[in-house]
């Protein structure tokens, strides 16, 4: 990519957000550049619908800055916005069929008929929706009503789409298709992308970057492979994926003591004799033999999960959740090792 | 027991009091005072002097109806207007007089428009500091239309103001995030999603509107609505017969008007 491309088109600085003295945004220092695909990723009531509302304009910020391309808009209401947003359950205009809801913004702009003709019916073959345009919107399932909300949005070329859970609704093989079709559309169009979700797996694989957010502030910013494998904290361990977080200590540099025990590790500064989360994540810890491991365990519970089996195997100190392709049977006892590259450090309740 | 027995009571009263008595009005306006069957009332119903009635009964309720509505829509506006303190209280406000029986209300208004009435005296206190003359605001067409509207804007504003508060918020947002400036949104999302409830208020504030009698007889000072016509044959002239004719005619210009009523409505909101 070049230097231009990754030029930022939105900024927030310093922006909190607080409603009748509760504070739902502290401080929120985030950057979005040209043609990304960003997540804000958190669990419900963490302020990352409130932070799309703020960049689409229907709220605004108690304190701090919001930038588009440069410029202040932060008083700027959501019409004179070059950004657009499909909303939670769509939020069509049910008095107007599907034509009348994806010209809506066309027609507000006064464009030449024919030019809005071809623009709508453009949006149709790209939502897969042609031969619909007079159906009403009401008459629709909720996949399509789903993809005349992206129709409505995408036809008035934003720079920025918002998309506030928008597969929320839909069932669980929908919900895969159209993230797929999504990210196709989002990379064909080169517009930038905002997408809200607490579905960590749908981040993990639609996302250039994920924000990950708790209680009104920023967790972690990273590309979905470092935000899965260097998680900064343990909430965000905790959130992306399952985790076996321990307390621990670490003992010096590369060595880290938890669950009875020490283990080599590749975390250092943390100082001597310090207390920390140990994030160990289920994929990671092996079964081996009894005895040829570094922990012995008994297996209280085995499920199927399809490509893989999930356990419960509890140690003298900790009951771990062990994700492994074969399966051991409850009450078996086994060995466990946990390479030194798997042990992620974390400050305790650094953020958390 | 069948629940359908639950309803039993509310069929018997349903048959007394409203299958028999429509049954009966049908049977006196097609026959004659000697009881042979006969459409002479129907025919005298066509005499001027009765069609002129008829039609200032429509033309009032028209324009009652008409100023209820640009009365009572900003009003539901305003009150579905999440910035608005105590919106609670002022639906209240709109509410309490529909409490109170409408005779006592129309009496109320007697007392307030009477020569020595407050508001009389009020307006004609600043028609004679301009150098008007003094004007007397009851027994007269605006006096009976004022009574009117008084009376039914409660029913315009109530259907509007549940259709105004059950439109997504969302919705709205939608309109802004694709243009629409304030007044765009009104226009293009709002309007058009209350019509069912503008429907529903028109036929209910038209239709007590226009077979009202008492407001006209109390306020209007002798003026004859179709509804005190109806009155007047059914019982100072004792003439059931034509009463009932007039009932009937009522009746199918209301049926005529919830007809092209609900064909501007989709479905919700339906009164009938």
């Amino acid at each position: 990519m070049s230097i231009v491309e990754k030029e930022h088109i939105i900024d927030l600085v310093g922006v909190s957000k607080q409603y009748d003295g509760t504070e739902v945004l502290k401080e929120i220092n985030l950057y979005i550049r040209k043609k990304e695909f960003i997540t804000l990723l958190g669990p419900s009531g963490c302020g990352k619908t409130t932070t799309l509302r703020l960049i689409g304009g229907f709220e605004t910020p108690s304190a701090g800055k919001i930038l588009f391309n440069g410029v202040d808009v932060s008083d700027v209401p959501p019409y004179k916005r070059k950004v657009n947003t499909v909303f939670q359950r769509y939020a069509l205009f049910t008095h107007l069929n599907v034509y009348e809801n994806i010209a809506f913004g066309l027609r507000l702009q006064k464009l030449p008929k024919d030019e809005i003709d071809r623009r709508v019916n453009e949006m149709l073959s790209l939502v897969g929706l042609r031969g619909y345009a007079k159906r009403s919107s009401e008459a629709l399932s909720g996949g399509q009503q789903q993809r005349v909300a992206i129709a409505r949005a995408l036809v008035n070329r934003p720079e920025v789409l918002l998309l506030d859970e928008p597969l929320g609704a839909l069932d669980l093989k929908l919900r895969k298709e159209m993230q797929l079709e999504l990210k196709n559309m989002q990379q064909q169009l080169g517009i930038t992308f905002v997408y809200v979700t607490h579905d960590q797996e749908e981040a993990l694989t639609m996302s250039d970057t994920i924000v990950v957010m708790n209680e009104g502030r920023i967790q972690q910013i990273g590309k979905p492979t470092d935000i899965y494998n260097e998680p900064e904290n343990a909430f965000v361990a905790d959130f992306i994926g399952d985790s076996n977080i321990l307390q621990g200590e670490m003992v010096k540099d590369r060595l880290v003591f938890f669950d009875g025990r020490n283990f080599d590790c590749v975390d250092s500064d943390f100082g001597e004799d310090v207390p920390v989360d140990v994030v160990v994540r289920p994929e990671d810890i092996k079964i081996v033999e009894p005895k040829s491991g570094m922990l012995e365990g008994v297996v209280k519970s085995v499920i199927f999960k399809g490509v893989h089996y999930e356990m419960v195997i509890e140690t003298a100190g900790f009951s771990y959740r062990v994700h492994s392709t074969s399966m051991h049977p409850a009450g078996a006892q086994v060995g466990l090792t946990i390479l030194p590259d798997d042990i992620h450090i974390m400050m305790k309740g650094a953020n958390a | 027991m069948n629940r359908k027995w639950y309803a039993a009571p509310y069929g018997v009263w349903m048959v007394i009091f409203t299958v028999v008595p429509f049954l009966l009005i049908i049977y006196y306006s097609l026959t004659a005072g000697d009881g042979g069957f006969t459409l002479s009332n129907f025919q005298r119903f066509f005499d001027p002097v009765y069609i002129k009635v008829l039609g200032r009964s429509l033309g009032i309720a028209a324009l009652c109806t008409v100023f209820c509505l640009l009365i009572g829509y900003p009003a539901a506006l305003f009150m579905t207007d999440k910035k608005v303190d105590r919106r609670g209280m002022l639906i209240l406000l709109f509410v309490i007089p529909m409490w109170m029986n409408f005779l006592l209300r129309t009496y109320a208004w007697l007392t307030l428009l009477e020569s020595n009435g407050i508001v009389t005296k009020a307006v004609n206190a600043v028609i004679t500091f301009f150098g008007g003359e003094e004007i007397r605001l009851l027994y007269n067409y605006n006096a009976v239309l004022m009574g009117m509207i008084y009376n039914f804007l409660p029913f315009m504003i109530l259907p509007i103001h549940s259709v105004l508060t059950k439109i997504d918020r969302r919705v709205i947002e939608a309109a802004q995030d694709l243009g629409a400036n304030p007044f765009t949104v009104f226009i293009k999302v709002i309007l058009p999603l209350s019509v069912p409830g503008i429907v529903s208020g028109c036929v209910m504030v038209f239709m007590p509107a226009v077979t009202t009698f008492v407001i006209s007889t109390l306020l209007g000072g002798g003026m004859k609505l179709f509804g005190d016509l109806i009155q007047q044959q059914m019982i100072t002239t004792g003439d059931w017969n034509f009463g009932s004719a007039l009932s009937m005619v009522m009746l199918i210009l209301i049926l005529i008007s919830m007809f092209f009523m609900n064909k501007f409505d989709n479905g919700e909101g339906n009164i009938m």
